[in-house]
């Protein structure tokens, strides 16, 4: 879905001012000046090594298993942090596919960094390995696979033992996720 | 009143320790007639007069310190009254004990020590312990606050009061236009020690907090610049103020700062440089510090510069080469005695403050003038705050919100400044200097307490009034605190807050040539990034393990999972040391573990599901990562860096490099470990877990290894090092550890990597492995490599999590009991050579011998380590 977008409509979701800086961005962490950049250069950011995620964020920078990240697909990662525009919805043509930086695409973001076999669905054992990923070491096992079951369980409407796209949205319907997955200086 | 909130005992000792600070003049008196009359040989005398001064400061000290350890003795009252106030009014108590027993304020803050001893050490600190990164990308918004924003209150507060004089409203003064202003420009500034007492017990975000406490510091040379040249005004009277004092008053601002700064910045290299060359008298190196950073506050005083602004850069410029030069316990004696000496300075500050106001003869009252300052002071602080973030706000990238806005005008805290400054004007040239000491004082007063006192609930609530507070769900606890580190992550990949080139470019420049110059060599060394050099020694690790199988002639050890040998040692075969393993932990590991979870599990939820359900609401809330925002350590006088983050850092880093590991080896080898990882993951956490109750609780395999190392080669490290297991990684947060605890306190120094640290990892050195002989040998039948090498996306998914790409019927087909050990025989052999690594103190010199090995590689193997370093290939 990613994929899908046309660019021009992705370059004029950043200002020009945004623009330049993730350039800039981009070439100070494209180290040997390549010209695109490698997992190795993301994991490079000492604070990604320290970020529980961190290694699922730089996964989903490189989908499909490439190798290869160029501009306008780190671009197109961090549009989808931008903040939600006020004037936006007014302005744009309903036929125009939702922009990446929607409640909808925001959630999505999030939930394929669960959903790793991209089947669709967070199985209880994809919960239990971001729990696995996020929580203390303090916390047994059998705490932690009662968790993922229970977090499951709330979420789970049809009962499938997996939660589901819609289903995580509905889970985190009264969440502000506009601002919570928004980056104050993505404009 | 406050001091009597602390039980009786100690409100006892203060009392009595002040009735004799009152009684000792006397005394005095008392003996010099004595002393006079006598003229022989005295066994025994009473030499008060002798160490009077120092005496009586020690005693105010006493008196101070042991106020402080009163305030904290009930926790209600410190946690709603901010301590700044306490010691105000204490002050006051202990003055009109003072006044009532001696009827002269013998004890008041005078200019003089305030400005030489009592500020130094409160702007040093802020200086030395502040958060660069963040201070300098807020460094415009700062900028136009400190200067602008104080101009404007001085003007504006100076001819409105003028104004309201001119309309008759305050009666008959003898004062001016100028004087005015002289009032408004000493009233204006935000001060530094009040703002900081307050906030800190005030939880605002990091930028907010970075923008009044930088303001608060920045603000000196205006008013100061100000100060002076009003009161040359003044001198001069008004009606001889040329324009061209008027345009030399304005390129003296430029000089106060800019040359404040420039002293600051020069004394900050001396005082880098110098701590280059400490090595052999480590033991005055913290003197070096106090007493340069002290010199250059000095010396900017000598030339009228703005000496705050001298010291706080000092303290900025220096703390990245200082805390690299010094040794880890003079950094350590550093950082405490400048909180120490801070702390202290401001509990004496406030206290004097208060003693200083008992004093009748200073007093002189006007009620509209008093009144009128107040509510200018804070209405016109408002309009300017409002005013320049309507500026700011169409170029910032992080925009202030209105709360923030009401924050930073309620938060304009007059103090000690404003006091010693106006305490400092001649009476013979303000007329009124008695008024406005008193008007200074009311000010003072007023912000700091009332202000001080409302502000944290202001603060809080304007918050719950943004957000309705409402209980969780699991899913929204989980996923919420997913999203922050989600977004904290992506925060750091798309590069924070502006101005990363000109800071790529400074540190640039900073690797260049300061650190050259301004570190040992060992420091800078250390310096390199300690990813990169983690990275290195691990891909060096799993090449030179291909390059030991290859040796051996196959790589089917590495892929089959039948490495017998292991095996039987670790699990199937009954262990000596069972007794360490609890049953139930070896069925977990061994049997279908999740089964009989499962069941432990249905049963429990039938019977106690409530209290589960809050049990597993406060395991999440308990044991969480906290997102980066969370923990993100400020700036703080009273307190040093916790704990808790780097030993959480430490858990997570140790994570991210074994996976990074894991990852490598699968890719370069076409295996998909995923599922070992994973096991191996799980295996750990048991182990850890185990290890807190049962000291001795290791893997019966690990054992020999750790002993081994331990006892040859490492005793020092031994303690906690045996006590965890995870081979490389540890080793990993070891140094991690390392470089926190000398690195972290003031964040991180402006590069992108907060996990830079100056103990130096020992180099790679391919040792005498000491581990080959346990390796396993290749098993006879190898089995065949499940999967075509290129299986699954590589690198991609992280190993801890088995993606179900992985052939499903691997893992069935080898046995419960196989399934750890592929991971296990991965890691141990990368822990044995870590270990080793580790154990040869003698860094460097190392590179050689990996490369002869490398060379042993057959082609497919013959990767450089650096060529490997920039692009992971799938071979």
């Amino acid at each position: 879905m990613i994929r899908s977008e046309p660019p021009a409509l992705l370059t004029g979701s950043f200002s020009q001012a945004s623009l330049l800086r993730l350039y800039h961005r981009f070439r100070a962490l494209d180290r040997n000046k390549k010209g695109y950049l490698s997992r190795m250069d993301l994991q490079q950011i000492g604070a990604l090594a320290v970020n529980p995620l961190g290694e699922r964020i730089i996964d989903s920078f490189f989908p499909d298993g490439n190798l290869r990240l160029d501009f306008p697909g780190f671009v197109r990662v961090l549009a989808h942090f931008r903040p939600i525009d006020d004037e936006d919805p007014g302005i744009r043509d309903p036929k125009e596919p939702e922009p990446l930086n929607s409640r909808m695409n925001k959630l999505r973001f999030a939930f394929q960094l669960y959903d790793l076999d991209r089947d669709g669905k967070i199985s209880r054992h994809e919960m239990l390995q971001v729990l696995r990923l996020m929580v203390g070491v303090q916390v047994t096992e059998e705490q932690l696979e009662s968790i993922a079951d229970r977090t499951v369980q709330e979420a789970d409407e049809d009962g499938d033992g997996a939660v589901s796209f819609l289903e995580f949205t509905k889970s985190l319907e009264k969440m502000d996720i506009e601002q919570k997955m928004s980056i104050r200086i993505l404009k | 009143m406050s001091g009597r909130g602390a039980p009786g005992p100690r409100c006892g000792l203060l009392l009595a320790l002040l009735l004799a600070l009152g009684a000792l003049p006397r005394a005095r008196g008392v003996e010099e007639q004595s002393g006079g009359a006598s003229q022989g040989f005295q066994v025994v005398s009473f030499k008060w007069h002798h160490v009077k001064d120092p005496y009586i400061i020690a005693l105010w000290i006493l008196v101070a310190s042991l106020a402080k350890i009163g305030f904290h003795l009930s926790h209600k009252v410190t946690s709603v009254v901010p301590e700044s106030a306490l010691l105000i009014v204490l002050g006051l108590v202990l003055g009109g004990i003072v006044w009532a027993a001696d009827h002269i304020a013998s004890f008041t803050l005078t200019p003089t020590v305030f400005f030489f001893y009592l500020l130094p050490p409160i702007v040093l600190d802020a200086g030395y312990f502040m958060p660069n990164r963040l201070f300098f990308g807020n460094l415009g918004t700062i900028l136009l606050y400190a200067v602008v924003g104080t101009v404007w209150n001085a003007a504006t507060t100076g001819l409105s009061l003028y104004g309201v004089f001119l309309s008759g409203l305050m009666g008959d003064l003898k004062v001016g236009l100028l004087d005015f202003l002289l009032f408004g420009s000493l009233i204006a500034a935000v001060d530094p020690v009040a703002v900081l007492a307050v906030f800190e017990e005030v939880h605002v975000n990091e930028v907010l907090f970075i923008i009044v406490f930088g303001e608060s510091l920045l603000n000196d040379a205006v008013t100061v610049v100000l100060y002076n040249v009003f009161e040359s005004f003044v001198t001069l009277g008004g009606d001889k103020v040329t324009g061209v004092d008027c345009v030399k008053g304005i390129v003296s601002f430029f000089v106060v700062s800019l040359g404040g700064t420039l002293v600051g910045v020069v004394f900050a290299f001396l005082l880098s440089l110098v701590t280059r060359f400490t090595k052999h008298v480590r033991i005055i190196e913290p003197g070096f510090v106090f007493v340069i950073s002290y010199l250059s506050y000095l010396t900017s005083e000598m030339l009228s510069l703005s000496a705050i602004l001298a010291i706080t850069f000092c303290g900025i410029c220096c703390q990245k080469y200082v805390k690299a030069n010094i040794s880890e316990q003079s950094a350590t004696t550093v950082r405490y005695t400048m909180k120490m000496l801070a702390s202290g300075a401001e509990t004496i500050i406030f206290m004097f403050l208060g003693i200083s106001a008992v004093n009748p003869r200073i007093w002189k009252w006007n009620t509209a003038f008093v009144l009128l300052t107040l509510v200018f002071i804070s209405v016109y602080r408002a309009i300017g705050v409002v005013l320049q973030t309507w500026v700011l706000n169409r170029y910032r990238m992080v925009q202030l919100e209105i709360i923030d806005q009401v924050v930073m005008s309620y938060g304009g805290l007059r103090g000690a400044v404003a006091f010693a400054l106006v305490v400092l004007l001649d009476e013979q040239k303000v007329k009124e200097r008695n008024l406005f000491v008193s008007t200074t004082i009311i000010v003072v007063f007023f912000t700091v307490v009332f202000q001080g006192l409302t502000i944290k609930p202001l603060v809080q609530w304007l918050k719950v009034k943004r957000s309705q507070h409402r209980e969780p769900k699991l899913n929204e606890k989980l996923h919420g605190r997913a999203f922050d580190h989600i977004l904290s992550a992506i925060e750091d990949i798309s590069g924070q807050i502006g101005h990363n080139y000109l800071r790529d470019k400074w540190s640039n420049f900073d690797r260049k040539f300061l650190s050259k110059i301004l570190m040992r060599r060992s420091a800078q060394k250390s310096r390199d990034r300690i990813l990169n050099v983690f990275h290195e020694l691990n891909l060096k690790d799993a090449i030179s393990y291909v390059a030991e199988g290859e040796r051996r002639g196959s790589l089917a050890f590495i892929r089959s999972p039948s490495t017998d040998n292991m095996v039987n040692v670790d699990f199937s075969t009954p262990r000596p040391s069972t007794v360490e393993a609890s049953v139930s932990y070896l069925l977990r590991e061994n049997v279908s573990a999740v089964c009989l979870d499962m069941q432990s599990l249905e049963q429990r939820r039938r019977s106690i599901r409530d209290t589960e359900d809050m049990a597993t609401h406060h395991t999440l809330q308990q044991y969480l990562y906290k997102p980066r925002q969370e923990y993100k350590h400020l700036y703080s006088r009273h307190e040093l860096t916790p704990n808790e983050d780097e030993k959480q850092d430490k858990e997570i880093f140790h994570r991210t490099m074994r996976k990074r590991l894991e990852s490598f080896k699968s890719a370069k080898l076409g295996i998909n470990q995923n599922k070992k990882a994973a096991k191996l993951y799980k295996r750990e956490r048991a182990q850890k877990r185990r290890n807190s109750s049962i000291p001795n609780g290791k893997l019966p395999m690990e054992s020999p290894v750790h002993n081994f190392t331990i006892k040859e080669k490492d005793p020092e490290e031994a303690p906690d090092y045996g006590a965890e297991m995870g081979g490389g990684i540890e080793f990993l947060a070891n140094v991690t550890q390392d470089t926190t605890a000398t690195d972290s306190p003031s964040g991180d120094t402006g590069s992108d990597v907060p996990l830079t640290g100056r103990s130096s990892p020992p180099a790679a050195e391919k040792p005498p492995l000491p581990a080959r002989s346990q390796w396993p040998h290749a098993p006879s039948p190898a089995p065949p490599a499940e999967g075509p090498p290129t299986e699954g996306p590589p690198a991609e998914a992280p190993p801890a999590e088995a993606p179900p790409t992985a052939p499903p019927d691997r893992e069935p087909g080898a046995g419960p009991e196989r399934r750890g050990l592929p991971g296990a025989h991965a890691r141990s052999a990368a822990a044995r050579r870590v270990h080793s690594r580790r154990s040869f103190q003698r860094p460097r010199a190392r590179r050689r011998p990996a490369l002869l090995k490398l060379s042993s590689l057959p082609p497919s193997c013959h990767a450089p380590p650096h060529a490997l370093e920039q692009e992971e290939t799938p071979l």
